[in-house]
């Protein structure tokens, strides 16, 4: 497999965000409201996508490096349908604009 | 333009023109309480233009126009004028204002505190802030919430109440005053329409501005029942009552939120006035 070329899970494929600055965040009973800066549009999103967009780095990550993060932060079983749904939620987030993946 | 006048309404200026005399002397009347603009100086021009070659006599066809316009718009019988003026005005604003967050919204204000409520056309929005502005509120406006950017504050924009059908008889009932009624316009696009003259003291108080405490999503021919509505929804509703939320861009966006977040929102259905101005009493009397 070449490198940067998905495998079967999706897991090498790189995701990232733009700088925290180019959002603007609030809570909104329980919901999270966000501005992007860059395009002008408002999104609301519930999670766990909040929770994956504040772990994606500026910096191009793997889905399993991710899913490390996520795992330690939220005591997250990393097996199963996990990195299936992750890359699903990334992909949301993607489709957005929210988050990038690496060319 | 032949005939012409000028008017303000809470901050917006308006020169109104037309090929014919009948809607600019109806305006004369109906807004004589209304203050002209400083320097003369309109923010807006519209204008009632014939619709065609030869139909400002035959057949009289009015087309609207002015400094936002939409080209497509069907002319409109000439008997119809004022609702061709109202609609204009509201063209203007929904397409060009940018001094306050737009909200297609009702408004009326007690000891400094306004109520808004947004819904549907047909949600009674106009006809309960036009009934409360009969019995001890302030009138606001039954079209556009102006919500300044900055302060959060609501500001008036209270033009004339536009009536539509049932309402018409309903507020014939509620002013004794004739002269604040416009003339009946039979089988417009919108049904029978009358324009109502805002009490005086609301003319008087036009740009005179209020601390928004309860948002209201009233819902007209329901039985009666309310529930609260979360501040997500509620955000998203007000963005789709904007019509310039994305134009503000971040500050909208700032503003709504301000917005939601500090006033509680509550959906109202009821089957007739008199039940959604008690439960409205019962709700404002219940606020901190």
């Amino acid at each position: 497999m070449q490198q940067g070329e998905a495998d079967s899970s999706g897991s090498a494929r790189h995701y990232y965000r733009d700088a925290p600055e180019t959002l603007i965040e609030h809570d909104l009973d329980g919901l999270t409201l966000l501005f992007h800066r860059p395009s002008g549009q408002t999104h609301i999103i519930d999670s766990p996508m909040p929770e994956i967009l504040a772990a994606l780095s500026c910096e191009p990550q793997e889905l399993r490096a991710l899913l490390g993060v996520l795992a330690d932060r939220y005591d997250l079983a990393v097996d199963g349908d996990a990195m299936q749904e992750l890359k699903a939620h990334l992909d949301a987030l993607v489709s957005l604009g929210l988050a990038r993946t690496a060319p | 333009m032949k005939y012409q006048c000028m008017l303000r309404i809470g901050p917006a200026a308006f020169r109104i023109g037309s090929a014919w005399a009948e809607p600019i002397e109806a305006l004369r009347r109906l807004y004589a309480l209304y203050p002209q603009p400083q320097d003369a100086i309109a923010d807006y021009t519209v204008r009632l233009e014939p619709a065609g070659v030869g139909r400002r006599c035959w057949r009289p066809s009015v087309r609207i126009a002015g400094d936002h316009m939409l080209p497509d718009a069907a002319p409109m019988a000439l008997r119809h004028g004022l609702l061709a003026v109202e609609m204009g005005m509201n063209l203007q604003m929904a397409l060009g204002w940018r001094r306050h967050l737009l909200i297609h919204a009702s408004s009326v204000e007690k000891n400094g505190r306004a109520l808004v409520m947004t819904g549907e056309s047909g949600s009674g929005k106009s006809t309960l802030a036009a009934m409360l502005g009969e019995r001890g509120w302030r009138f606001m406006g039954d079209e556009f919430a102006l919500i300044d950017c900055a302060t959060g504050m609501v500001h008036p924009f209270p033009r004339l109440v536009s009536l539509k059908n049932r309402a018409i008889e309903a507020m014939r009932d509620e002013v004794a005053n004739a002269d604040r009624f416009g003339p009946l316009m039979e089988a417009t696009p919108k049904g029978d329409i009358v324009h109502l003259v805002p009490p005086e003291s609301a003319i008087a108080r036009m740009v005179e501005p209020a601390k928004p405490v309860m948002l209201l999503f009233p819902r007209y021919g329901f039985p009666l029942d309310q529930r609260p509505v979360g501040q997500g929804e509620a955000f998203m509703r007000l963005t789709q009552a904007s019509t310039n939320y994305v134009a503000l861009g971040e500050q909208g966006f700032q503003a709504l939120h301000r917005f939601v977040s500090g006033v509680p929102a509550l959906a109202v259905d009821y089957e007739d006035g008199e039940q959604a101005i008690s439960a409205i009493d019962a709700l404002w009397e219940a606020l901190p």
